[in-house]
């Protein structure tokens, strides 16, 4: 089947306009359906997957404004195919748990119209296909957040939806502009990546471009100091919409990042590592120090949620492969133990309508399953070896001890804070005297809840044991990626920081 | 000795488009003579045929002819002008059909005068004699000015003396710009002055002369497609004037002046005058930002739209100072998609009229009017968020290629600081557009109005919304012929 891409793009979408004559009664069993069949076709993709070929595959290419260079080009290789998986997954786990009631079918829809921009995301290999998916993501976000939100849903969505987006229009000018430099060197236009890689820009261009790709993909991660819309947009939105912004559209801009800034602009990257590199520390420490200091077990999980962001910009900016695909399987890692940690605190709010802290303590007696699972996705939040978050957080910072080692000790205090803001959590929610009367007769999750969690817990256990059937592809296209940056470095300090990682990176 | 004039070089054929409008509109007047009292479906369908004949007629023109001894110039330009003017006054025209009654449509006048009006654009773009584009240009404006008064309302009246005063005066700095453009160079024809400037421009001191017109012919143009500072006029004639014509004043005049200045202005940037180029590139930043900044603080949607009408003509301006096929090409393309998604949501506004304010002191549409709207006319919401989302530039929608365009031609021309401030603006400009649709999408519906929605309803009306929407929508799947139809015509008028 060559054209899984495309199906896996217009399904969700077609699904979601047939789902306006489902009725409000069955449209919870309509989502999961179309959900789960969505995701047993990722699961196909994965497994028709070449896994030792390092190239984008399923390719399709079809032209849309040919003299212009815009098509119709789709493509996945090891980098992007898990990130679609996950996308797939989580929105099927987050329907599964949904717990809104008023206006059920237009959740349930509007979350089909995100999966097919999420999925379109990472699987455009045309950059303006990118753009406009990329764009069209925020407006099921923005109506998610704005109408099922908290009490300052307005701010925080419209905050979310012009932050992201005044970050992007700086990034479609750069865009442009590599589209015109590629047009003044070839003569014909084109806008497809793969056309774009062969492009060798002079560092005196590459520089102002890179910061131009950066803003775009910076505010999307978030990286200090653009990350303020994210603890709102967490704060007011409810469950499903904080575990698909949190496992999927933050991973949009580290994505970028490692498919858009660092093959477009190898010199300009490695020129830079430094200030971007001491941004991510800043935001790591930071943001980790913010999140002990919350009274909301929510925005915890927020600052938590920048805080491992950070680390995975670090390992992006190692420029080599163990340092990138470590970054790629954080970005999974992430997306799966937040998504979860999410989902818990939304479990808890369903039940008390409070996420403050001083509200619980001692709750592991009443709700023994929830504290479990809850307990073991702070391990692997933390990065517990064995646990899925050891993997992705060890080389990244692995693959960063190459460039700096200074920088990845500092930047490794982040899994000493990072246990001590989760523990403290964990301790101040679930252990101790149950003081507070209201949470004795809390009950433990439901069945409904616990078939969304205990997936989540087994990829966690399962991933952190054997990632080997995920990182081996990772490996390879990332393998593919130091090489094709290295060939087209023009700066002696970039070919000899890409080069140097990528003979350790061979050894391995 | 004079010269007997060659009838060949009448060339009529060229103004067979103005004939069949002049014509039309001379039906309706002798059809209201005969028979008075007719109802206003005849004429409202009386003048669509016309249109329709008349945009046949366009399309068929040959490219590249003169005619009216060598005063009307049919080039790619003026087809595309006429064929945009033509289509717009097509989307506008079933809009009198409401189902309440409104003063102006119920003369015949207001149809045959609206016909002149178009006449007078299409003047406009179909010459390049400084005198002629006077003529068309005062045709117009003095029909236009009765037709916003037409509409009989306090504030009604208000926009049309408005709008006649601010207009009188552009028109006293065009002829002032023409004079001078005529002592320097000794012609009222384009293509005679730019033959004469280029031979002087060596000439010592001539650049004052060239400047000083270039500058009356910028403020009688700024006037006209409302730049700031010259636009004081805009919003309350907006206001004033009925939803329809808000919107069609928001294309149509700007789409006739904007081929002026393209003829113009390209006689001025083929000089390399650097002055200017940098002037036109200044007024189109300045409008569109304090535009934007004025349209975040609106209360009432119509004076939103009008001040976003504003900022959009700033944002295309910025292609007329570039230069090239791509950039002219773009303002096309811009004004093309613009038309339908603006006039599609002034649309909106129109369906939901009432009589009188039922929602506000002042405002007939204040954002408050469109509360909760997902709850109670959930398909209009969702077509109203369209095309708010569209002229936001969100993508796939279609104005997001128009601005793709502008913005990659302004790129290509090295101008990056100003593709760069016009980027941010329009994520300034988000802000005001995703506030209606927060309004209609997030909260919560006022429950004594339930009803006003529609309060306009018509089936013509919900049927130019249907084609706006529709083509706001697919626009991923014409872009290509349309542009390159653009790109060939302007490429073939030389520029």
């Amino acid at each position: 089947m060559s054209n899984i891409l495309t199906v896996l793009i217009f399904f969700p979408l077609i699904a979601a306009i047939l789902g306006l004559f489902v009725s409000q009664k069955s449209i919870r069993v309509y989502g999961i359906t179309v959900a789960a069949a969505e995701f047993l076709l990722s699961l196909w993709l994965w497994m028709s997957f070449d896994t030792n070929e390092a190239g984008m595959q399923f390719v399709e290419k079809l032209k849309l404004i040919p003299e212009f260079g815009i098509s119709y080009y789709l493509g996945v290789d090891g980098i992007s195919l898990f990130i679609v998986i996950m996308a797939t997954l989580m929105t099927l786990i987050g329907i599964i748990a949904l717990s809104v009631k008023e206006n059920l079918k237009n959740m349930i829809i509007t979350l089909l119209f995100l999966e097919v921009a999420m999925v379109g995301v990472f699987v455009s290999l045309d950059v303006i296909l990118f753009y406009v998916f990329w764009e069209f993501s925020l407006v099921p976000m923005l109506y998610i957040i704005g109408a099922w939100g908290g009490d300052k849903r307005l701010y925080a969505s419209i905050k979310f939806f012009i932050y992201t987006f005044a970050g992007s229009l700086v990034m479609l000018v750069g865009i442009l502009y590599v589209a015109y430099a590629y047009y003044s060197t070839t003569g014909v236009w084109s806008f497809s990546l793969t056309d774009w890689y062969g492009l060798i820009l002079p560092f005196s261009v590459q520089k102002y471009l890179f910061w131009a790709f950066f803003l775009g993909f910076a505010i999307k991660v978030p990286m200090v100091p653009f990350h303020t819309w994210l603890p709102y947009a967490h704060g007011q939105a409810p469950t499903v919409g904080s575990v698909i912004l949190a496992a999927v559209l933050l991973k949009m801009g580290s994505y970028g990042f490692v498919r858009f800034s660092l093959p477009l602009f190898p010199d300009a990257s490695v020129a830079y590592i430094t200030p971007v590199v001491i941004i991510a520390i800043i935001m790591i420490i930071y943001t980790a120090m913010v999140a002990y200091a919350q009274k909301d077990m929510k925005q915890v999980i927020a600052y938590s949620s920048i805080s491992h962001m950070g680390i995975i910009v670090l390992g992006t900016f190692a420029m080599n492969v163990e340092g990138i695909a470590g970054s790629v399987f954080q970005m999974l890692s992430h997306g799966i133990v937040s998504g979860a940690l999410f989902l818990l605190v939304g479990a808890i709010y369903d039940r008390r309508h409070t996420k403050l802290l001083s509200e619980f303590g001692g709750i592991a007696k009443v709700m023994p399953n929830y504290a479990t699972i809850f307990v073991i996705m702070t391990m692997a939040s933390v990065g517990l070896p064995l646990t899925i978050g050891f993997i992705g957080e060890y080389l990244s910072l692995l693959g960063f001890f190459k460039v700096s080692p200074l920088l990845t000790v500092i930047a490794g205090t982040s899994i000493i804070l990072g246990a001590v803001y989760m523990l403290s959590v964990v301790k101040k929610t679930f252990f101790g005297p149950l003081t507070n009367p209201e949470n004795e007769k809390l009950k433990d999750l439901s069945t409904k809840e616990l078939t969304a969690l205990i997936p989540l817990v087994a990829i966690v256990v399962w991933l952190g044991i054997y990632p080997k059937p995920v990182l081996g592809p990772i490996n390879n296209s990332t393998k593919a990626l130091v090489q094709l940056m290295h060939k087209k470095s023009i700066t002696p300090k970039a070919q000899e920081i890409i080069l140097v990682s990528k003979d350790k990176g061979v050894n391995k | 000795m004079i010269q007997l004039p060659d009838f060949s070089s009448l060339n009529l054929i060229t103004m067979s488009p103005m004939f069949v409008i002049l014509l039309g509109a001379l039906t309706i007047l002798c059809i209201d003579l005969v028979k008075p009292n007719l109802d206003k479906t005849l004429y409202v369908v009386l003048t669509m045929l016309t249109l329709f004949i008349a945009l046949g007629v366009t399309l068929s023109l040959n490219i590249n002819e003169r005619g009216l001894f060598d005063t009307i110039l049919i080039d790619g330009v003026s087809v595309l002008g006429q064929t945009l003017i033509i289509a717009g006054s097509m989307l506008f025209i079933p809009l009198a059909l409401t189902k309440r009654r409104f003063h102006d449509f119920s003369y015949p006048e207001f149809f045959s005068l609206f016909l002149f009006m178009v006449f007078g654009f299409q003047f406009m773009a179909a010459s390049d004699n400084l005198i002629l584009i006077f003529v068309g240009l005062e045709t117009g404006s003095l029909a236009l000015y009765t037709l916003i008064a037409m509409h009989n309302t306090k504030l009604a009246h208000e926009a049309a003396i408005k709008y006649f005063t601010m207009g009188a005066m552009a028109a006293g700095f065009f002829t002032m710009g023409a004079a001078i453009i005529y002592a320097t160079t000794g012609s009222v024809e384009m293509y005679a002055i730019a033959k004469v400037l280029q031979d002087r421009m060596g000439e010592a001191g001539i650049l004052i002369p060239i400047i000083g017109g270039a500058l009356f012919m910028i403020v009688a143009i700024g006037f006209k497609v409302s730049l700031i500072p010259f636009h004081m006029w805009t919003p309350d004639t907006y206001e004033g004037a009925s939803a329809p014509m808000a919107g069609y004043m928001s294309i149509v005049p700007k789409v006739a002046m904007m081929v002026v200045a393209i003829r113009l202005f390209g006689i001025y940037m083929e000089l390399n005058i650097d002055i200017i180029k940098i002037t036109i590139i200044v007024l189109a930043i300045i409008t569109t930002t304090l535009a934007n900044m004025m349209a975040l603080v609106q209360k009432d949607v119509k004076r939103m739209l009008a001040y976003s009408s504003i900022s959009h003509a700033g944002f295309v301006l910025v292609a007329i100072a570039l230069d090239t096929t791509k950039g002219y090409s773009s303002i096309f393309l811009y004004y093309g998609l613009f038309m339908f998604t603006n006039l599609g949501a002034f649309t909106m506004l129109w369906i939901s009229r009432h009589k009188y304010n039922v929602h506000h002191d002042r405002f007939h549409h204040p954002y408050s009017k469109f509360a909760g709207m997902i709850k109670i006319a959930p398909i209009s919401a969702v077509i109203m968020a369209v095309f708010m989302l569209s002229l936001a530039g969100v993508p796939p929608f279609s104005l997001f290629w128009g601005k793709l365009y502008v913005l990659s031609a302004i790129v290509d021309s090295g101008y990056y600081g100003v593709a760069i401030i016009m980027a941010l603006n329009s994520a300034i400009a988000v802000y005001y557009y995703l506030k209606l649709i927060v309004y209609m999408f997030l909260k919560e519906p006022d429950e004594s109005r339930k009803n006003v929605v529609y309060a306009n309803r018509a089936f013509s009306l919900e049927l130019v919304i249907g084609i706006a929407a529709f083509v706001t929508i697919t626009s991923i799947f014409y872009i290509e012929p349309l542009m390159s139809f653009i790109t060939d015509l302007v490429g073939a008028s030389g520029y």
